[in-house]
């Protein structure tokens, strides 16, 4: 369960860091959300990883640590509020500068970008 | 238990719902009375708190009565109080010159800005590092709000890059509290100052890269050399009370490097002690000579300003890295001065703008200003005090500096790098000014005029700077207090966790 865990953590974490390097505002924004992803999955593991712990007090003998939960409930809020606000900021940039770049511009000159295309 | 502790927490975001509800948020009037008087009620009870914590020592608010190191709480020592106080001078000030119209030509400025208050002096006041964390997030989306305000092309831009680069930031700090809390099993400062204390061996590797990853992060907030990319751009573009409010921001990174790297990572952490000295000395003395040459090759007078903003920062970072009661009491000192200063440079720079017309604050013969000898005035004020001249604030601040470095390898390296900077800084500032104002293409004056709440605002910042001279004794004492009771982290530890804990000598 440990390998597989990590894995996970390990993979998201890398597709998060690769597609936050991209030029345009939605790989980033992906990207961004990927690496949130990976990270509230590591949080969930700093409590140490238990089969069928309880959270809460004098139910069972095998208790989970409750405290990474509450720290990853409160990473997803925060986490989903500042996508959300990315996204309308990616949304806004398209509409003031033009493009949807990062930088506001399209890299190259005019012939390049006809090729790419 | 007082609840002084909590006030400048819940003010700020009572004021902010206060200014959202209908009979006030339907009044430009109503909405700026009601924000500037609660920052005025702000700075009279961060007032309150300094002195009762200069009388009573360090104290604690446990919320929700949950005693630490189970419940969160806010810690008051000397030194996070000064830094809300100075938050809230600053406040004040940043909020006055956006009730002079500012405010009006975007929506939610009053209660963005009040969250944003709510946010820093929540981060200055807490005891734990996951609660730092949230109160970096309440002032960072904050930040972002108040980033856009008034709105423009530039400054869409800018909140791009700052709002991913914050994003990606929040992201390593997450990391590093899972780390730490992974093989400390506490996420309370004075408690992880214990913990780290008696750590057993194979973990050390482990914690020592959560510390780190936490060194990024707080590099990144405070703006240090490979991080800082985002900061001239980003407060050019701001709305200018929004970048003057953003003086402080840099300087909570700074905060919390110096709470984070004292109490946790600090003498007493056995094999840990030191860990970030080695990376912040060479880092902050690299940062105030990359700002200094930003300051000479800057095109406007902004971006110059966030230059400075950068050289402070680096000059702090360098102290941080000293650890000694010097060091530490000299942060506080000069964190006081480069704040104020720069905030009022920001507010200069646009009231200097918008009397040049279509020249604006870039650095080219403009028309001629209509109010030359007041702004001039100002200026000079603000130059010489920023650039640590004698007679104004920045001179205390840099002596303080120099005197910090103890051996002669640190006065050889500190000593040169900051006197340097401050000659490179004098010039750029020269430059600015001669061209600014004395360089004038004939055309007659426009009609632009600073407004009189602008002018309090733009008084109230600079009236610091000799007020500092002025009153250096009783300040230097606050902070040589201040400094020794940051770096006391046995009697803090008893006062929060009990007597029964103890640092390091472990039977």
């Amino acid at each position: 369960m440990e390998s597989l865990l990590a894995g996970c953590i390990g993979f998201l974490t890398a597709c998060g860091v690769f597609l936050l390097l991209r030029g345009r505002t939605f790989p980033v924004v992906v990207g961004l959300t990927m690496l949130s992803y990976a990270v509230n999955l590591f949080l969930f593991s700093s409590g140490r990883l238990t089969l069928q712990g309880a959270a809460v007090l004098g139910t069972t003998d095998n208790y989970a640590d409750p405290l990474p939960q509450a720290l990853v409930l409160t990473a997803i809020v925060i986490g989903f509020a500042m996508t959300a606000y990315l996204v309308i900021l990616a949304i806004r940039a398209r509409a003031d500068l033009g493009n949807d770049h990062v930088d506001g511009k399209l890299p190259g000159n005019e012939s390049s970008r006809k090729e790419s295309r | 238990m007082s609840h002084l502790i909590i006030a400048p927490i819940l003010l700020p975001i009572f004021t902010a719902l206060l200014i959202m509800l209908p009979p006030i948020h339907y009044s430009p009037m109503r909405r700026r009375w009601v924000s500037m008087i609660s920052t005025v009620i702000l700075l009279i009870l961060t007032g309150c708190l300094l002195w009762q914590t200069q009388a009573e020592g360090v104290s604690f608010y446990a919320l929700g009565a949950w005693q630490p190191p189970f419940g969160i709480i806010l810690v008051a020592d000397i030194f996070s109080v000064s830094m809300v106080c100075l938050t809230s001078v600053l406040a004040l000030g940043a909020i006055c010159y956006g009730s002079a119209g500012e405010d009006e030509r975007g929506s939610f400025f009053h209660p963005l800005f009040q969250f944003q208050l709510m946010g820093i002096n929540g981060a200055f006041l807490t005891g734990d590092l996951f609660n730092l964390f949230v109160f970096f997030e309440v002032l960072l989306i904050a930040s972002y709000g108040l980033l856009v305000h008034a709105g423009g092309k530039n400054k869409t831009k800018a909140a791009v890059h700052y709002v991913v680069l914050n994003l990606a930031g929040s992201a390593v700090f997450l990391f590093s509290l899972g780390i730490l809390y992974g093989t400390l099993g506490t996420l309370n400062i004075a408690d992880m100052a214990v913990q780290v204390a008696k750590l057993p061996p194979e973990n050390l590797m482990l914690v020592k890269s959560g510390g780190l990853l936490l060194l990024i992060v707080f590099a990144l907030k405070a703006a240090i050399l490979p991080l800082q990319f985002w900061l001239p751009a980003t407060y050019s573009a701001a709305s200018p009370p929004v970048a003057a409010l953003f003086a402080v921001m840099t300087k909570i990174g700074v905060y919390a490097l110096l709470r984070v790297y004292t109490t946790i990572f600090g003498e007493q952490a056995g094999p840990l002690a030191g860990m970030a000295s080695d990376w912040l000395w060479p880092l902050g003395l690299a940062t105030i000579m990359l700002g200094a040459i930003g300051v000479l090759a800057s095109q406007d007078f902004r971006k110059l300003v966030a230059n400075l903003v950068i050289i402070s920062v680096g000059t702090l970072v360098t102290l941080v890295a000293l650890q000694s009661n010097a060091a530490t009491s000299a942060v506080l000192f000069y964190t006081v001065h480069s704040t104020l200063v720069c905030g009022a440079l920001f507010l200069l720079a646009d009231v200097i703008g918008a009397q040049r017309g279509k020249a604006g604050d870039r650095l080219v013969p403009g028309r001629r200003m209509a109010q030359p000898a007041l702004l001039g005035s100002l200026f000079v004020v603000a130059a010489v005090s920023v650039a640590g001249l004698p007679p104004l604030s920045g001179f205390v601040g840099k002596l303080m500096i120099l005197q910090a470095a103890s051996s002669p390898v640190q006065q050889i390296f500190l000593w040169s790098v900051v006197l340097l900077s401050s000659l490179m800084v004098l010039i750029g500032l020269a430059r600015a000014g001669s061209v600014l104002f004395w360089r004038v293409s004939g055309n007659e004056a426009g009609p632009e005029r600073v407004l009189p709440l602008q002018a309090f605002a733009l008084g109230w910042l600079l009236l610091a700077a000799p007020l500092m001279v002025v009153f250096a004794g009783p300040l230097t004492e606050l902070s040589f207090a201040a400094a020794e009771q940051i770096r006391d982290i046995q009697s803090s530890i008893a006062i929060i966790l009990g007597d029964t804990a103890t640092v390091g000598d472990q039977p």
